[in-house]
């Protein structure tokens, strides 16, 4: 791969820092009027999913990452691994429980999940903005409630537990935002 | 490596006309230059305009120039010429010569910079002041930036205080060691554990860890410099550890720079000579040194202090803009 200086920095591009693949999400340029210029960047750690603020000195190179993104549909786990499906080739990928990660809660068969690979082996999954699922158990809420008054847990059949409003019974498919773990609205039927 | 779908890519020119500054900011940066102009010649201090493609450069270690070629219609070669980094050596020559104080609004280039408080081409005011120290200077830009950006009067704090009142460590007597291990401490050490120069440690911890702590209230002048930072200030006769050398900040920003002025030509020359060794060390090319001003200080620097001060920043945090190319006409994507 090829060494990237920190003025190619930009949001998107992938370096390897401390041997893992990381994104940068931002670079903000100091400089001193009289002095040495830095490069305050905002990084996410492709492996560990932390984002971290990093100050290097500019000029100075890192390694490229072999870093990109796919997408590919969820089939199904077997307990061991979770197996994905390119819809074109048919091509079928598996990622092991620390590169789905919380995503787990989230993965939905047939849905389209963005699968991140490392030099071909996948470190990152992240499920659709939103996915729809059935409610396995929740208490059954007064009547004629009405949508915005606090709410009441629910689990969901892939064991995720999201805040719903009372009117919202057991056996119902609800839809979640996957970015912040809120409950969007009753599923469409 | 695939293209990223959707990144805007930040460094590309744009292709956007329209100014990167509203129509109403432009109004309100005019009159605050108006008021500038009005603040000097209240104060008898004149106006002078020096030339901003020069034969020389500036020698600053840190400084990237931009050059061109001049294609002189009588000379048969042609002839390298820079844009200026700031104004400093011509003004100075015209102090040599006589002028008294005087003032200049100039545009200023510094290649390899850009960002949120940087543009390549830029607006600088820089004044001097004959049998003025440099704390008298700061009193008078005091007064200025309360007139001006209507700010309360600045806090003074020297660079030993700050270090040792928000970092805890005496930036004059720490040995390079301390430094490093403070640095890392603070989470640099991917900078500080191997960095041998004590003056980049020092310019990351009070870039990165006491500029964002100082000055959110109101304006500080921090002074009293290292003396290996001086760049063109005296050293002080109290203390030689220290340049008589003072910056001012607020919110977050850099906003000037002064000196009491070297006046002496042969410690000049030495500072220019440090600098080209620095240079040559570090594998860059070394930069001719400028005669004409060391001929101006051979005959005699009148006793000065002297500031610069960015306009486009000053005009920034009048207007309350956090980014440069808000208050600039066109920035350097789309000039």
């Amino acid at each position: 791969m090829a060494n990237i200086s920190t003025n190619e920095f930009k949001g998107g591009v992938k370096i390897m820092l401390d041997g893992e693949p990381c994104n940068i999400l931002e670079n903000e340029y100091v400089k001193p009027g009289k002095g040495q210029a830095f490069n305050r960047v905002k990084l996410k750690k492709l492996v560990s999913g932390k984002t971290i603020e990093k100050t290097f000195k500019s000029g100075e190179s890192f390694e490229g990452a072999d870093v990109m993104d796919m997408e590919l549909s969820y089939l199904y786990t077997d307990g061991e691994f979770w197996h994905f499906m390119n819809n074109e080739s048919f091509e079928q990928i598996a990622a092991d429980d620390k590169a789905v990660g919380d995503a787990v809660k989230w993965l939905v068969e047939n849905d389209s999940c963005t699968i991140t690979l490392w030099n071909g082996t996948p470190i990152a999954v992240t499920p659709p903005n939103f996915v729809e699922l059935a409610i396995t158990e929740t208490d059954p809420g007064l009547k004629g409630d009405t949508a915005g008054t606090g709410g009441k847990p629910a689990t969901l059949s892939t064991g995720a537990v999201v805040r719903v409003p009372l009117f919202v019974q057991t056996g119902e498919v609800v839809k979640v935002d996957t970015r912040s773990g809120e409950y969007a609205s009753r599923a469409q039927k | 490596m695939p293209a990223i779908q959707g990144t805007i890519m930040p460094y590309e020119p744009s292709n956007d006309w329209q100014p990167t500054a509203d129509i109403a900011t432009l109004k309100q940066r005019a009159n605050i230059i108006a008021d500038i102009r009005q603040f000097f010649a209240q104060r008898n201090v004149m106006e002078v305009e020096t030339p901003q493609l020069s034969n020389a450069s500036v020698s600053d270690f840190h400084m990237r120039v931009f050059e061109t070629e001049f294609n002189d219609p009588t000379s048969p070669h042609a002839r390298t010429m820079y844009l200026q980094t700031s104004p400093e050596y011509a003004m100075k020559r015209l102090l040599c010569a006589g002028s008294g104080p005087i003032y200049q609004i100039a545009k200023a280039f510094r290649n390899e910079e850009a960002g949120k408080h940087h543009n390549p081409e830029f607006t600088m005011l820089e004044w001097y002041r004959p049998d003025f120290n440099h704390s008298q200077l700061m009193d008078e830009l005091d007064d200025l930036m309360q007139q001006v950006v209507g700010c309360e009067k600045a806090q003074r704090m020297s660079y030993q205080a700050a270090f040792i009142l928000y970092l805890s460590i005496d930036p004059l007597t720490a040995s390079l060691s301390a430094l490093q291990q403070k640095g890392s401490e603070l989470g640099y050490e991917h900078i500080c554990q191997h960095e041998l120069d004590r003056d980049t440690i020092l310019q990351l911890l009070f870039s990165h860890e006491i500029e964002p702590k100082i000055a959110n209230e109101r304006p500080c002048f921090i002074d009293g410099f290292p003396a290996s930072q001086a760049a063109l200030a005296r050293i002080s006769k109290e203390d030689e550890r220290v340049a008589e050398r003072f910056e001012l900040y607020f919110k977050g920003i850099e906003l000037a720079n002064g000196f009491h002025e070297l006046a002496h030509v042969e410690e000049q020359r030495q500072r220019f000579n440090a600098d080209n060794s620095l240079r040559k060390n570090n594998d860059l090319p070394s930069v001719a040194i400028d005669e004409l001003f060391l001929s101006a200080l051979e005959v005699g620097l009148p006793d000065c202090a002297g500031v610069a001060v960015g306009i486009d920043r000053l005009v920034m945090l009048a207007l309350d803009k956090p980014n440069i190319s808000q208050v600039l006409a066109f920035n350097h994507r789309n000039a």
